[in-house]
């Protein structure tokens, strides 16, 4: 909309608008991009979060204060109950949230039971596996004959990690969890309920941390080799020296001087969630929802899913299994672990 | 929408930054829209008429450019044996950051011979191949640059001088309809009064809907635009087809320099909407680019991709059904034989491995049901 008209007014001389307004003379370049802005808000966007991490580091306050509703499964769940599960579930709660016409279909995936038992090797596996199944679905529905217009995308776009805040260096399962789930998704590690370390403790525990990071060879987003140009890697390089963030969540109110503000309140004072000189809840905000929400998802489209379509398609030469489109049209009698149909 | 704890609802109301409850993904279109800026656009157009209808003219009209520099019009001698040529030209175009790369696909020599029986093969043979190009591209292993050089939009020139459309003009638009977005246009529009004019607008409208003639069709405004488009949708839907005038040369009317053509009894000004449609084409095309594309690449791209995909070919490296790469420069007798055989081959393969396949199968469950596959 705006002030002027989009339409042109039809008695003006091209050549003086081209003049002063290029090609697209009064018509404006805006036409183009208002088009594609109208379409995309129309149709909304999808974004799935996971959140990894062990029970009792406030993930799913996290996502609740992230994204300033109860959008956890532990707060929509009517009879949720708190305990440590056998195995590693993965459960996953979709809602549609709007915001100045925005519509978003937002899912958090959750996964309790990870990193919480005696002996947790492996506990990666279904998650690995989940990430997979989303790219296989996306990928079959690819490259069906008659596909979907718009091919639904469950894949995960983003994985939150929660360290807890021991202050000390990465443990053994943050390591093998981020180098392998590093390869096939974009992981954003949080130091959680970060409101239990000092400024000091937790500086040093981010410096060791990305030493960690580095010697280990693990890959978190923004991944250096994925910046497009400089202004990407300015931008990203200023996000990689903070990483990871120290947050604190809650879903609490209170007054501090004259405003509302989200806080956890102690007998020493009051944590406020999104001042900076608190906690770095703020930057995580900002860097999964107000500024990188769209390069999460490319990145993931464009690298992980790729580098997983390639593999797939290799495997199939190889294999000589037939994932033609003859037989995706003809599939439906496939069976997973379980011997449930998909 | 499950709702949370009894008394708060799930769902803030995010009206404004300021409020505490909101979150910020608002901020995404912006998001999408730097990116897009960033990548840029592409955009394929392509002119089809008869010689002397202006075409040529009107797109240097439209893209203020001379796209075609050393023209030469060939004579009535060479045009008899003359077949349909495919001219490619590409423009690109920079404005405020966004950049725009415009390629214009002239089909020179289309119904010029005393037998346009064929004029038009060579041209959908074009626009298939284009869909052929990017089908491979898409199903290849490296994606990271595709050109997308498939043709977004058909301009077709109608001569005025006729009652309507002529048979030529009908048996081509049918014959491309459901391969690429068709926008028919009035040529030389000069040679008509108004009434003429309007009376040939709903002659040829007519005749588009007689012979079930599917023409692009702009989309209806939403309700959510302002007044101003709305209007100005419905302006351009009344106007179709559009009747225009090119011209490349200046003209002094009415103490400024105009595009225009001089006339012992007046100058047609290009730019006038009271004289003739060519701001409104110019607008619905940039103004709609984004909707062309998307038509071609939901409606006729997967067409023709659903069509190839059934008809199979051959099996690539990697095991997955491939078209048939397009074939340049050999004989079409002897390309049909090696593709028969191909083809051949392929179904035989295709047929062994799924005997393999569900063999392996029985095998494993110690049953003969076929697992709902069959040959």
């Amino acid at each position: 909309g705006g002030d002027t008209p989009r339409m042109g007014h039809f008695n003006s001389s091209l050549e003086d608008h081209t003049r002063d307004h290029g090609f697209f003379g009064y018509v404006g370049i805006e036409a183009v991009l208002d088009q594609m802005r109208h379409k995309a808000m129309k149709t909304g966007f999808e974004f799935n979060v996971m959140v990894v991490g062990q029970s009792g580091l406030g993930k799913s306050t996290l996502m609740n204060t992230l994204f300033k509703s109860k959008v956890s499964r532990k707060s929509c769940t009517p009879d949720y109950e708190e305990k440590i599960h056998k195995t590693v579930h993965l459960q996953s709660v979709s809602h549609v949230i709007e915001e100045k016409g925005v519509k978003m279909k937002l899912t958090i995936i959750d996964t309790p039971g990870f990193g919480d038992q005696i002996n947790n090797e492996n506990c990666w596996d279904p998650i690995e596996k989940y990430i997979n199944v989303q790219y296989e679905e996306y990928l079959k529905e690819e490259l069906s004959i008659n596909r979907k217009r718009r091919i639904p995308d469950t894949r995960v776009h983003c994985c939150v990690y929660f360290l807890p805040p021991s202050g000390h260096w990465l443990r053994p399962i943050d390591v093998e969890f981020m180098k392998r789930l590093g390869k096939i998704v974009n992981i954003v590690p949080v130091i959680a309920k970060a409101d239990t370390l000092t400024i000091e403790e937790r500086l040093e525990f981010r410096d060791r941390i990305k030493r960690d990071l580095e010697a280990y060879e693990i890959s978190v987003y923004p991944q250096k080799e994925y910046d497009q140009d400089v202004e990407d890697q300015i931008l990203n390089d200023k996000i990689r020296e903070k990483i990871p963030f120290a947050v604190v969540g809650t879903d609490k109110e209170h007054q501090v001087n004259g405003n509302k503000i989200l806080g956890r309140k102690t007998k020493w004072g009051i944590i406020e969630v999104e001042n900076v000189a608190h906690c770095e809840f703020s930057d995580l905000r900002d860097l999964l929802i107000r500024s990188h929400l769209q390069d999460l998802k490319d990145i993931t489209h464009n690298i992980h899913y790729e580098t997983y379509r390639v593999r797939r398609l290799n495997e199939i030469k190889m294999n000589g299994i037939g994932l033609s489109p003859l037989m995706l049209v003809n599939s439906g009698s496939e069976k997973d672990d379980a011997g449930n149909h998909v | 929408m499950t709702p949370g704890d009894k008394g708060s609802s799930c769902q803030g109301q995010f009206t404004n930054p300021e409020t505490p409850g909101y979150v910020g993904f608002a901020n995404l279109p912006n998001q999408v829209h730097r990116k897009s800026v960033k990548k840029g656009f592409e955009f394929t157009l392509m002119v089809v008429g008869e010689s002397g209808l202006g075409k040529s003219t009107l797109i240097n009209s439209l893209f203020l450019t001379d796209l075609y520099p050393e023209r030469i019009i060939p004579g009535a001698a060479e045009k008899i044996e003359r077949t349909v040529q495919i001219e490619a030209s590409t423009v690109e175009i920079e404005e405020r950051g966004v950049k725009l790369r415009l390629t214009v696909v002239d089909t020179p020599g289309y119904g010029d011979a005393i037998n346009s029986q064929d004029c038009f093969s060579t041209i959908i043979a074009y626009i298939d191949d284009q869909f052929e190009r990017y089908l491979h591209d898409e199903s290849g292993l490296n994606r990271r640059h595709i050109v997308d050089n498939r043709v977004h939009c058909c301009f077709y020139f109608i001569s005025p001088l006729g009652h309507g459309l002529k048979p030529l003009d009908v048996q081509f638009m049918k014959a491309i309809h459901n391969k690429v977005n068709v926008v028919p246009v009035i040529a030389k529009a000069d040679t008509l009064t108004l009434r003429e004019r309007e009376r040939l607008k709903r002659r040829i409208l007519d005749e588009i809907d007689e012979h079930g003639i599917k023409i692009y069709h702009l989309p209806d405004a939403e309700s959510d635009e302002d007044e101003d488009f709305k209007e100005q949708t419905r302006i351009l839907k009344a106007s179709i087809p559009f009747a225009v005038v090119g011209s490349n040369q200046q003209i002094e009317a009415k103490g400024k320099k105009v595009r225009g053509r001089l006339y012992p009894w007046g100058v047609v000004e290009v730019e006038n909407p009271e004289h003739n449609d060519f701001l409104k084409l110019r607008t619905m095309l940039i103004t709609h680019m984004q909707d062309l594309q998307e038509v071609t690449q939901d409606l006729h791209y997967e067409n023709f991709r659903s069509e190839r995909l059934k008809r199979g070919g051959r099996l690539s490296s990697h095991g997955y059904i491939l078209p048939l790469s397009p074939a340049k420069g050999s004989d079409p007798e002897e390309m049909d034989k090696d593709m028969i055989l191909q083809e051949k081959e392929a179904e035989l393969r295709r047929m062994q491995e799924m005997i393999a396949k569900m063999q392996a199968q029985m095998q494993k469950q110690g049953e003969g049901d076929g697992d709902g596959q069959h040959m």
